[in-house]
């Protein structure tokens, strides 16, 4: 039984409790991007950080509504590309100097990019919201397929295959950026993921945010709680539009072009995984997965053909073995450090770290001699200067024992926990 | 004369050719405590899934405080005052007792859709979520995840949400099912301080509990109502010995 003396403010979460948890990640956040110019980064990275800038906005969007709303959607890019469409518009409008768009900065296109993409959800979300589950899923894919075809369709629009491109430097400067180098589009990346981000975060923080979770776990009790699942799932749709939206926008004036691809099952598909490698079930999630996932894609075609192949792998392996995420692993690997049995976990890890090691071994030799072999060029896939032709028995055994072993590992420290008291 | 709490007058539902629930007319006056009893499969769940809006009644009419709800929507048949619960439990499995709470008072406090401010911001809705908790017996557990809860502590928290918006029509569904004894006694202590000055109409299984809470009992066979009168009535009505209970049921009445 509770005494007299508690009350309301006993339940939440203490000042420093809070602080830790929200106030410090993003002070964290904030002062890595003030240190990345200080390491003066070369263009290439540069260009890097700007997508994952907008990746990072665009999968906490996504996850707005698959981790929290419930909702698998398949064509999550038709209100990044419509968002990131409208901007470019308005970036030409602004070149024109035509009525009010004249004085309209371009620093400030992400907002357009918001409305457009939030208009397009709420018109669209205010039919496929009816339903939640499959039924939602196939009706974002149709949409995706249709609004997809219809860009090639409506070429004043879209611009056909061309796409509409821009230029950003025009309209008022703002914050002393005059939007041109590289330098000034970091300033206005990290303002707009750091707005993004806060935003999204003190979305999940309001009454319509725990509508959205409790409308994910029961649709039907939140009508007995007096509130209509349907109108809940448009409203969070619309949002989540309208930050992709948002994201859309960062990409025009990144790249100061548009075209029909931005909105096709592609993207969308990307951000799904994006979204759901990093963790659905964290905040943080999507953050990690659109970093990786970013940094994979553009680094790992510099070192194999194979890329898009070893995505796919982490994809499966994340679903079927770690469903909640790089997130799931890096907050579940901090709490067994800090848990009762440290030692004992953290020796756990390491020899599963070491059969994780091992069967990627194997998997990365299989991948690569495979490759050259199926490409019928006569390429040998000589890394460190070993040589692994696929006719050699030695490179069939260098495959398969590591995968093997590697499988053996993990069998064995799965029976062992299922054997422990628990 | 003030209208009646609920009044169902000439309900019934089909589902194709079968006939669930068949011409049933009751009132329940505002305050009464009424308990529907019935063998399995009499259409009791039905019967309650057609008050709160879940189904549309295939003919016939449900009328809350006067007005006639058969039709509207479930959420507006809510905000209008009437609040159900679930056989099975029926909560936010992934959130925190509180946030179930929470949740359950929100709208009743004109928080809305709001999505412009935080959901602590209101003190009314941070002291009726404690004040709720506190009612329940739930504040110890107020930051578990709801999916971790004893069974008993999520049937306590099933009614936790169903009285959290301040409903004055509650419809219980066998909400001391599964329970131990003590749990037992604890569920119907609650039940009976929750539905104070409020209309309750439970439908329950154990005879103990009913002859207990309800001021009267409504015998549902076949989708008809054979019977509503008061537990002594009942438990003296031939009609329900034979169509139901079956004489060894019956608590003795000098028990």
């Amino acid at each position: 039984m509770s005494d007299a003396t508690q009350n309301h403010a006993d339940l939440a979460p203490s000042t420093g409790a809070k602080f830790r948890q929200r106030t410090l990640p993003i002070l964290i956040f904030v002062a890595i991007i003030l240190a990345i110019p200080m390491t003066d980064p070369s263009r290439t990275m540069l260009t890097l950080i700007h997508q994952m800038a907008i990746n990072i906005v665009f999968a906490l969007a996504y996850n707005m509504l698959l981790g929290k709303g419930g909702m698998l959607s398949f064509g999550h890019a038709v209100y990044f590309g419509l968002g990131g469409y409208f901007c470019m518009h308005v970036m030409n409008w602004i070149e024109e100097g035509s009525g009010i768009w004249g004085s309209y900065p371009t620093f400030f296109l992400p907002v357009m990019g918001f409305v457009a993409g939030g208009l397009a959800a709420a018109v669209i979300g205010s039919f496929s919201c009816r339903r939640a589950g499959t039924t939602f899923a196939m009706i974002s894919l149709g949409v995706a397929e249709l609004v997809f075809s219809g860009a090639f369709m409506f070429d004043s629009l879209f611009g056909g295959e061309q796409g509409i491109n821009g230029d950003r430097m025009n309209g008022p400067e703002v914050f002393g950026l005059s939007m041109g180098p590289m330098q000034d589009i970091y300033w206005f990346m990290a303002f707009w993921t750091v707005v993004g981000i806060v935003a999204m975060y003190a979305f999940t923080r309001t009454p319509l945010g725990r509508l959205s979770e409790a409308t994910r776990d029961n649709p039907q009790r939140v009508q007995f709680i007096g509130y209509n699942p349907t109108r809940v799932r448009w409203l969070v749709f619309t949002i989540s539009g309208a930050f992709a939206g948002l994201a859309g926008g960062m990409s025009a004036v990144n790249y100061e072009i548009f075209t029909p691809e931005a909105l096709s099952l592609i993207p969308s598909g990307f951000v799904l995984i994006m979204a759901y490698v990093g963790g659905i079930t964290y905040f943080a999630g999507p953050i990690m997965g659109a970093i990786l996932l970013t940094y994979m894609s553009s680094m790992m075609s510099d070192f194999t053909e194979a890329w898009l192949l070893y995505l796919g792998l982490m994809f499966v392996i994340i679903v079927m073995y770690a469903p909640r995420g790089i997130a799931g692993i890096v907050f579940g690997f901090w709490d067994g450090l800090r848990g009762a049995q440290s030692g004992e976990f953290l020796k756990r890890t390491l020899i599963q770290l070491a059969g994780c090691l091992l069967m990627l071994l194997g998997l990365i030799v299989l991948v690569e001699v495979s490759i050259r072999w199926s490409n019928g060029w006569g390429e040998v896939f000589e890394p460190y200067g070993m040589h692994f032709g696929h006719d050699s028995i030695l490179t069939w055994i260098v495959i398969v024992v590591p995968i093997v072993a590697g499988a053996a590992i993990l069998r064995y420290l799965g029976r062992e926990k299922e054997e422990m008291p628990a | 004369m003030t209208a009646p709490a609920l009044s169902l007058k000439n309900l019934s539902k089909s589902f194709g050719p079968a006939q669930i629930i068949n011409d049933v007319n009751l009132d329940i006056a505002k305050g009464e405590r009424h308990a529907i009893i019935g063998p399995n499969g009499a259409g009791k769940s039905t019967l309650f899934n057609l008050i709160s809006g879940l189904y549309t009644p295939t003919s016939g009419t449900v009328s809350l405080n006067g007005t006639l709800i058969s039709g509207v929507p479930p959420h507006e048949i809510n905000r209008m005052g009437l609040s159900r619960s679930f056989q099975v439990s029926n909560i936010f499995a992934n959130m925190t007792v509180r946030e179930n709470v929470r949740c359950g008072v929100l709208h009743s406090l004109g928080q809305g859709y709001s999505f412009w401010k935080s959901v602590t911001s209101s003190k009314a809705v941070q002291e009726k979520t404690f004040e709720v908790l506190e009612h329940c017996a739930l504040v110890d557990k107020a930051n578990t995840p709801a999916a971790l809860l004893p069974y008993a502590d999520q049937r306590a928290l099933e009614i936790a949400i169903t009285i959290a918006g301040g409903a004055n029509v509650i419809l219980l569904d066998e909400p001391t099912a599964g329970m131990s004894h003590s749990e037992t006694d604890r569920a119907v202590e609650l039940i009976r301080k929750s539905s104070e000055g409020k209309t309750l109409v439970i439908v329950e299984h154990d005879m103990g509990v009913i002859f207990d809470l309800a001021d009267r009992i409504s015998v549902l066979v076949y989708g008809e109502i054979i019977a509503s009168a008061p537990p002594s009535e009942i438990r003296g009505d031939p009609k329900v010995r034979e169509a139901y209970l079956g004489d060894e049921a019956l608590p003795e009445e000098t028990a």
